[in-house]
This record gives C-alpha cells, structure tokens and sequence, in this order.
C-alpha cells in the first residue's frame, strides 16, 4: 500500500447519484474503497451499479463490474428498468463485466494452497482494457461461499483491496449484513478491505417500509451524520432525500403577491410575501380547498402560473367545487395558467410523494404551490417519516422563492391544533386558522391570521361567508370568545363594553 | 468409454511462484504415472493471457480443468493431494482395469 501525501486532502469523485453527492459532501473518496452493506433487498446491487450508470451518463468514465452473485445476463435485464442500457455501453467500451457468479457445472475439487490470482488478474485486466476510473464489486459476502478456506479469502480480499488502490480506481464493493441493527457486515469484511462505510437500511416500521442511508465512516474527510431517507424509482435508481443537509440559505423577499381575496391581503398587511410558506389550518369543509383555490385564481389574474396537489378530492370534485365558487380550474389548464395533481396519498411512500412533487414543480416552474391538504400524508408514513416529509417539501418550494400554500385538517370539527401543524408550524411564514363558530344554534365560519413573519397584521377573527362568488370576508365576532380553543363563550355587550372601559384612561 | 482415451489438461497459474512450479511438478508427476504417453498439458498465465481466465470464469489459481474426456472436472489449489487430483480426475475407479 501507498502512504498518501498527508498535505493533500482526501479528493472525492460526484457520484452523480442525486442526494448522494450532497450528503457526503461531494461524493466518494476518490481512489478509495467504500464498503455499500446491507440486508437482503436493501438495494446494494442499485447502488453499486448506479454509481457506475452516473459516471457513464454524466462524465463518460467508464466502470468495471465484478459480479459473484447475479449473472451479468441477468443484471443487464434487470437494471434496463431503470432505463440504463448496460449492453449498449458495453458494446461502446464503457462498462465491462467480470463474470465470477457461481456457473453450474464448475464445482471444483479443493486441493492443497490456492490464491485468488486469476480473479485479480481478471479485475486489472478489464480496468486496464476499458480505461476504467469507477469499479463496483457485488458481493463480498458470495466471494465466501464460492471457497471453504475463509482465510485465504479474506487474506485475499486484503489484496484486492490494495491491487485496487493501486490502480487508481474509485471503488465501491458491496456486502450483507444479516440484521438491521447489529455487526457491519458478515464475515467482518469492513474491517480490511475498506476506508469508508456506507449503510443501506429498509427497516419494517409500522407497517411501513422506509429505506434510508448512512454514512458510518469515510477516513480522513467529512460527511453528514445519520440516516438519510431514499426511495429508489423504476426510471431513475437511487434517490436521497437529504433533509437535514439542506441549508438554510434561501433569500427573503419583501414583494409581495395577492393572496387572491383583497380582505385576506388587508388581513396580512397587503398580501403574502413572493417567497413564503402559507398553512391554512382548519377543520373538514370550512373552507381550505376554497383558499387553496382563491389563491389560485388570485396568481391567474397576474399571469402567474399554479401547481396544485390535490390529495383529499378527486379531479373531477375539484374542478366541480371550484367551478361553484366562480373559478374555471379546466380553462386555467387549458390556458397553460394551471396544472392540477391528483392522487392518493396511499399510492406511494412518502419518499416517492415528494420526488414526484419535485418533479412536477421542476417540469411546470409555476409561480405558485398549493398542496391541499399536507395532512392527508400523515396516514402514510410514520410520524418521523412525515416531520422528514414536510421539512423537505418546504425546503424545496422555499428555494424556487415562490409563495407555497399548504392546507391541513384539524382532527376535530371545533379546532385545536394537528400534527400538521405541530411539524410545520415553525417552518411556515404564515399560519391562517379556519374555524367554525357555533353561535346561537347556527354554525358560522371564522377567519384568522395567527402568525405573518416579517409583517403587520390584522389579530382580529373575522367572519366569513362561502357563495358562488367564493369567500367573502366579514367583520370581526366581538362579543365572543374561545372560538380558537373550540369553546366559544358569549359575552354580553354590557360585559364587552365594561371590559373595554376597564383599559380607558 | 475407453480407458486408453486422451486426457486434455488446462492447467491455470499466476506468474511463476513457488506455487505455481509446486502444482505443475505435482501434476506432472501424477500424469507420468497414471497417464503416461495419453495426455497433453497446457500451462497458462493468466497474467500473461487474461482473457483465457475470462473465458474460462476462473477465480482462483492454481486451476486445473480437464476438458478430455468429458466430464468437465475443475481442481483448485496447489494439487498436493494426490487422491483428490485422481478422484478429480476420474482415475480413482478406472485404474485397476487399466493395468
């Protein structure tokens, strides 16, 4: 083995796989190896071939794959899912396969002293051949199985190791762990063949598969701790959802954009502001789909294009209501003005939910969000996988510096607060309650601005009423009180007005 | 099948080590005895001609494959168990009618 100069820092090669790069700070130890371990179905293979896919697709670096387990046939077939065309990039001397997975036929006879020679001399001559600059290896742990001499495997898995650093090769090699929790790897392969380790999970939590990644070591440079959610998509492989890595760097505007109801705008102190986040809290049918889709006609009648997410009313209900409240939703589509999402939360994991919003936003670029309702993703995921949902989801729309409104349904018909809220709260410029008030046998509908960061605004709550015009926002209640709590109480104007008195001078 | 057919004899080494001249001493000596005059053995570098080892998917060094008479057989290791190697190389049961 070389002894690097210790003057210059660890170099580390863009994965190209997305998220990736962003938690480790770069992407991998350039020169080095990095152990990818794993349980059964924890998508090491994805990984190790993906990370040769990136480098092809993006930087034209060809990639050797070492296989002892999957046929290379067989390989080639199941990642076309991905839409990575493995044949073809043979053929064009980019990728290049060493078949060392068990043949039918080739038992052998063990019979005194043996190394893995030929398999080294395999590995540099395909590196060698088609100039490869990234290697992956699946799996160490089916190198044990093919021998009944483990420690000539692991003296010679060492070798490899070393041969590999030798060739200047960027490597990641991958093994199985037999519990979520628990030793690294089988067989202790961490312990000599690698500088850096890498975690793949895809624990069973409530019902719920979640996967997620950590980074445990990388030798001499820095990375971001802890796990990190993925989801791993038909087109695309591997996706990192890097929610704790993202930075708090996006810019604050001071412009302000209508929120589509000019008595909302005076509530707020002239309407929301151009890059801030907007939950619209309140009970089952008070009127959230009905701000979402005020919003949206307050952005058309600028010329700015919405995306919305609908997650609790079909299409067709959707355009139906807003069309009753005097917004055509189907001539905004048609007009390009519009794109409206529609689907169950249950569909997808929560992972896949987001990349697929990502994804929509970054192929629409609208001028403004709407996600009706947030809460509706509560049902699917557990409660840490829905807090990681919605920091991540704010944090995206909060760097397009483009307004997002947010709706969530409290759990009971009167108010109090949601876990929504509880998670989403403190990362949301503006929070606006709707509340029903019950007040003398009749229910009516309350209004309020909780929270507008960086701004005036009105405290008052305010009544409103729903029509085929759509909201209409009416005086403060003022003889009441507790409406927010789901308690209101009458005061008498006599009491009111002596309330009043007791603060004159 | 005849006993008196020939044997073809692959035998895979890296470079010239101890171990490598080990398995083809031993090979030889077990050919000289059991094989005289009916066998052909060709000794391949895999460092001098990879892509044989690539063909032949071979790991470990030393390989001996018999590829005359079928049955294909594969032996690893430095051939130093001499009934192993005959057992491998289906000598074991054919010898007594042979001689």
């Amino acid at each position: 083995m070389t002894i690097e100069n210790s003057k210059i820092p660890v170099e580390k090669l863009s994965t190209g796989i997305e998220g990736f790069d962003l938690i480790s700070q770069g992407g991998l130890p350039k020169g080095r190896t990095t152990l990818i371990t794993g349980t059964a179905g924890s998508a090491k293979t994805v990984f190790a071939a993906q990370f040769l896919a990136e480098g092809i697709r993006k930087a034209e670096e060809p990639g050797v794959f070492v296989t002892f387990e999957e046929h290379p046939a067989e390989i080639c077939k199941n990642l076309l899912s991905m839409n990575w065309h493995i044949a073809e990039w043979e053929e064009r001397g980019l990728w290049r396969f060493v078949d060392a997975s068990p043949q039918p036929g080739y038992e052998a006879i063990e019979s005194g002293e043996f190394d893995l020679g030929a398999l080294l001399a395999r590995i540099e001559y395909a590196v060698r051949t088609v100039n490869a600059r990234r290697i992956a290896i699946d799996s160490l742990g089916a190198v044990f199985t093919l021998f009944n001499n483990a420690l000539v495997v692991r003296s010679e898995l060492r070798r490899l190791s070393a041969a590999l650093k030798g060739m200047g090769v960027t490597a990641v090699m991958t093994a199985e762990r037999t519990q979520e929790f628990g030793e690294i790897a089988r067989y202790g392969v961490e312990e000599f063949v690698a500088d850096n380790v890498i975690i793949l999970r895809n624990v069973l939590e409530a019902e719920k598969r979640r996967r997620t990644i950590e980074i445990l070591k990388f030798r001499g440079t820095t990375h971001q701790k802890g796990e990190y959610p993925f989801t791993v998509l038909p087109d695309q492989g591997i996706i990192i959802i890097p929610i704790s890595a993202i930075e708090l760097k996006q810019r604050s505007s001071a412009m302000r954009v209508p929120s589509g109801s000019p008595e909302m705008d005076r509530m707020c102190g002239g309407g929301f502001f151009r890059d801030s986040l907007i939950l619209v809290s309140g009970a089952t049918g008070c009127g959230k789909t009905l701000m979402t889709a005020e919003f949206i006609g307050g952005g058309a009648k600028k010329g700015e294009r919405s995306l919305l997410f609908a997650y609790e009313e079909s299409r067709e209900q959707l355009l139906r209501n807003a069309h009753g409240w005097g917004i055509d939703f189907e001539a905004l589509e048609r007009d390009n003005q519009l794109r409206v999402v529609c689907a169950y939360p249950e569909s997808a994991g929560l992972e896949d939910h987001l990349i697929e919003i990502k994804r929509q936003i970054d192929s629409f670029k609208p001028d403004r969000v709407a996600v009706d309702s947030v809460s509706a993703m509560e049902r699917v995921g557990t409660n840490r996988g829905f807090r990681e949902f919605m920091i991540s989801l704010a944090s995206f729309v909060k760097h397009r510096e483009i307004p997002g409104l947010f709706t969530a349904t409290t759990a009971t018909l009167m108010g109090g607060p949601s876990v929504t809220e509880s998670h989403f709260s403190s990362i949301t410029d503006t929070i606006i309650l709707l509340r029903y008030v019950e007040m003398l046998g009749e229910m009516r509908r309350g209004v309020t601005v909780l929270k507008m960061r960086g701004s005036m605004h009105e405290k008052d709550i305010r009544e409103f009423t729903i029509d085929n015009k759509g909201m209409h926002i009416g005086k403060p209640f003022r003889n009441i009180v507790g409406i927010l709590t789901g308690k209101p109480e009458y005061l008498n104007v006599e009491n009111a007005d002596r309330l009043s008195d007791m603060f004159k001078d | 099948m005849s006993d008196c057919e020939k044997f073809l004899l692959k035998l895979y080494i890296t470079g010239h080590t101890s171990r490598s001249e080990r398995a083809i001493k031993n090979l030889r000596r077990i050919c000289e005895q059991d094989l005289s005059g009916r066998y052909e053995m060709r000794v391949i570098d895999v460092l001098e001609q990879p892509q044989l080892a690539e063909d032949e998917k071979i790991l470990a060094t030393p390989t001996l494959i018999k590829e005359l008479p079928p049955p294909l057989r594969r032996i690893i290791g430095d051939l130093s168990d001499t009934e192993k190697i005959l057992l491998g190389l289906d000598l074991l049961p054919f010898e007594l009618d042979c001689h």
